[in-house]
């Protein structure tokens, strides 16, 4: 099986447009979206859910004021101020988490003279398998201000694979989470190829290198894609340069146009919208990286 | 003032609103960089860079001849950062949050914490803005300990400014803390509005008063301003498509150099925000 992971350091360059579009050109193919944190993908998709599960993850704080005593120990020990401290006009305080601040260590719990500390499993969010006119889909949403969302990308890939699995396709498609940090590392992790989109901008380039550096370390084999290569020419031959003494292939450039966000706005990806230059550049994209996804399960086998 | 730019979705402009709004105000202004997983104001405002600190994590280091194997430290842990199977416990650092419950139980006192650093805060000036940013170390997954170290930079009395990162999950939550004010800065698409909706629905739940700039308006449909009316958002700046701005951006400049009538815009859009924030 292989899996293609669409990444960005940089947010906004394309991944969620790259994605719609390569599921509407793949065959047998399962899409996950593992942006938990500000998923998209289903705009375009219009998913049918079949499936809905809760995310339980970690655990949150909470003190019982019957039987605190306000001495003060967790506030002594917690070293993210999830602590509360509100006074009344006597002066006398009152404890109590900011559940949006407590990273759920337990250390309050644990250390609370009068054990008057609970620590209830949190549902961080919701996960969904759903059908779309491409083909199945698994998603999340992590809950407002929550936390462990590598946790639930992972849940969301290991879902997926397991539907790949079941009906014996051959493919699953990811669209990532902009950045560097825990999502991003959760979901290119073990990866068959990971596609960086960048744009011709120094913010792009700059995120490019620390994706670079990033699947480097991870040991995730990798391409690129410029994407709306024509805004700056010169910044777009600067960023083949940097791939090719990387060794790291680019697999097309796409340009600017304003197709991409009517189709966005007409719920379709780029491909189904229109026949125009934008979606024959989007299209040569995928027959390139669906041929280096060929030539790497083979040299796997 | 503190005033946070945030955005559901990335890519929507956040960084060219956050260094052109610190160019345009005067007096005294800070710009803190928070979203340190890629943090790319100081390419728009090339500060000179006068220091830098290490961020650190303090995770464990257990003495083998204290350590009698009781095994508490591993019960303690909730990331399975520490973990004890008779004998002394084996520290995986990458899943430590540094919360020192390992330190405090062990009977024997065989925990010291020694700080493993995870990213750098970088300080200088950039013209009469105070530049702050924190940069997260490739291969490190939490990025909140890095951006607390930044904000330690706020100053009582200047104009703060914070850059935040997309999302609305853990790192933006810690960017948009104890703050006054939030811009969110949006464009007029359906992965625009829905990234919104999600970002105004964070910072609700944190109380922090907000208002919305559209950025590329004009490029999709209306769904973002008939939201904003139906909430009751105001919106504080609208900033049309133009392929001079997205050209000026691709190089590093600012908007207000790119298109000198927006220094008097965002010095418009500070004094809005200072008006709302004090009223």
């Amino acid at each position: 099986m292989n899996e293609l992971v669409v990444v960005s350091g940089k947010g906004g360059t394309g991944k969620t447009t790259l994605v719609a579009a390569f599921a509407a050109l793949a065959e047998k193919t399962v899409l996950a979206d593992c942006d938990v944190d500000a998923a998209d993908l289903h705009l375009l998709l219009e998913p049918r859910i079949r499936r809905r599960e809760p995310f339980k993850s970690g655990h949150t704080a909470f003190i019982r004021q019957a039987d605190c005593t306000q001495c003060g120990v967790c506030d002594t020990h917690c070293r993210v101020d999830a602590i509360r401290i509100d006074r009344d006009p006597d002066g006398n305080p009152t404890f109590s988490v900011d559940s949006i601040s407590c990273e759920g260590c337990g250390v309050c719990v644990h250390f609370c003279p009068e054990g008057a500390i609970d620590f209830p499993e949190s549902t961080c969010g919701e996960w969904f398998v759903s059908e779309t006119r491409q083909g199945p889909m698994v998603h999340a949403r992590l809950g407002i201000a929550e936390e462990n969302s590598g946790k639930l990308v992972t849940l969301v890939r290991n879902e997926a694979k397991r539907i790949v699995h079941d009906r014996h396709f051959e493919l699953l498609i990811a669209d990532g989470p902009p950045g560097i940090g825990c999502p991003v590392i959760a979901s290119i992790t073990g990866a068959s190829l990971v596609l960086l989109v960048t744009e011709p901008t120094l913010s792009g380039l700059h995120d490019l290198e620390r994706g670079f550096e990033l699947a480097d370390q991870l040991g995730v084999p990798t391409a690129v894609c410029v994407n709306q290569h024509d805004i700056n020419p010169s910044m777009t031959e600067t960023i083949d340069r940097e791939c090719e003494q990387r060794s790291i292939p680019v697999v097309g450039h796409i340009r600017h146009s304003r197709d991409v966000v009517h189709a966005m706005v007409a719920k379709q990806s780029v491909v189904e919208y229109t026949e125009s230059p934008v979606a024959e550049e989007i299209r040569k994209v995928w027959h390139q990286v669906n041929a280096m996804l060929q030539a790497g399960a083979e040299t796997r086998a | 003032m503190r005033i946070v730019i945030a955005s559901g979705k990335g890519g929507t402009g956040k960084t060219t609103v956050a260094t052109g709004l610190a160019r345009s105000c005067e007096g005294d202004v800070q710009l803190l960089d928070c979203d340190v997983e890629e943090p790319d104001c100081h390419l728009f405002l090339k500060p000179n860079i006068e220091g830098s600190e290490a961020v650190g994590i303090p995770i464990p280091t257990v003495d083998g001849e204290k350590c009698t194997g009781h095994g508490e430290c591993g019960k303690i842990c909730q990331y399975n950062a520490i973990v004890s199977l008779g004998g002394a416990p084996v520290v995986f650092p990458e899943l430590c949050h540094g919360c020192g419950g390992c330190a405090l139980v062990c009977p024997e006192e065989a925990i010291t914490e020694v700080p493993r650093q995870v990213g750098v805060v970088e300080y200088g000036h950039s013209g009469h803005i105070e530049f702050i940013q924190g940069r997260l170390r490739v291969g490190e997954a939490m990025s909140p300990p890095v951006m607390r170290a930044v904000k330690k930079y706020v100053r009582e009395g200047a104009t703060t400014i914070i850059d935040a990162p997309p999302g609305t999950s853990c790192p933006v939550v810690e960017a948009v803390k104890h703050t006054d004010f939030a811009v969110l800065v949006t464009e007029p698409t359906p992965f625009g509005l829905n990234d919104l909706t999600l970002a105004v629905e964070m910072l609700r739940k944190l109380r922090i008063p907000l208002g919305v700039v559209i950025n590329r308006a004009g490029i999709g449909d209306d769904g973002v301003e008939a939201y904003c009316r139906s909430e009751g958002i105001s919106i504080l700046l609208r900033i049309p498509y133009d392929r001079r701005i997205a050209v000026a951006y691709s190089r590093g400049e600012t908007l207000e150099v790119a298109i000198p009538e927006y220094r008097e815009k965002l010095a418009g859009l500070a004094t809005a925000i200072a008006a709302k924030v004090s009223s």
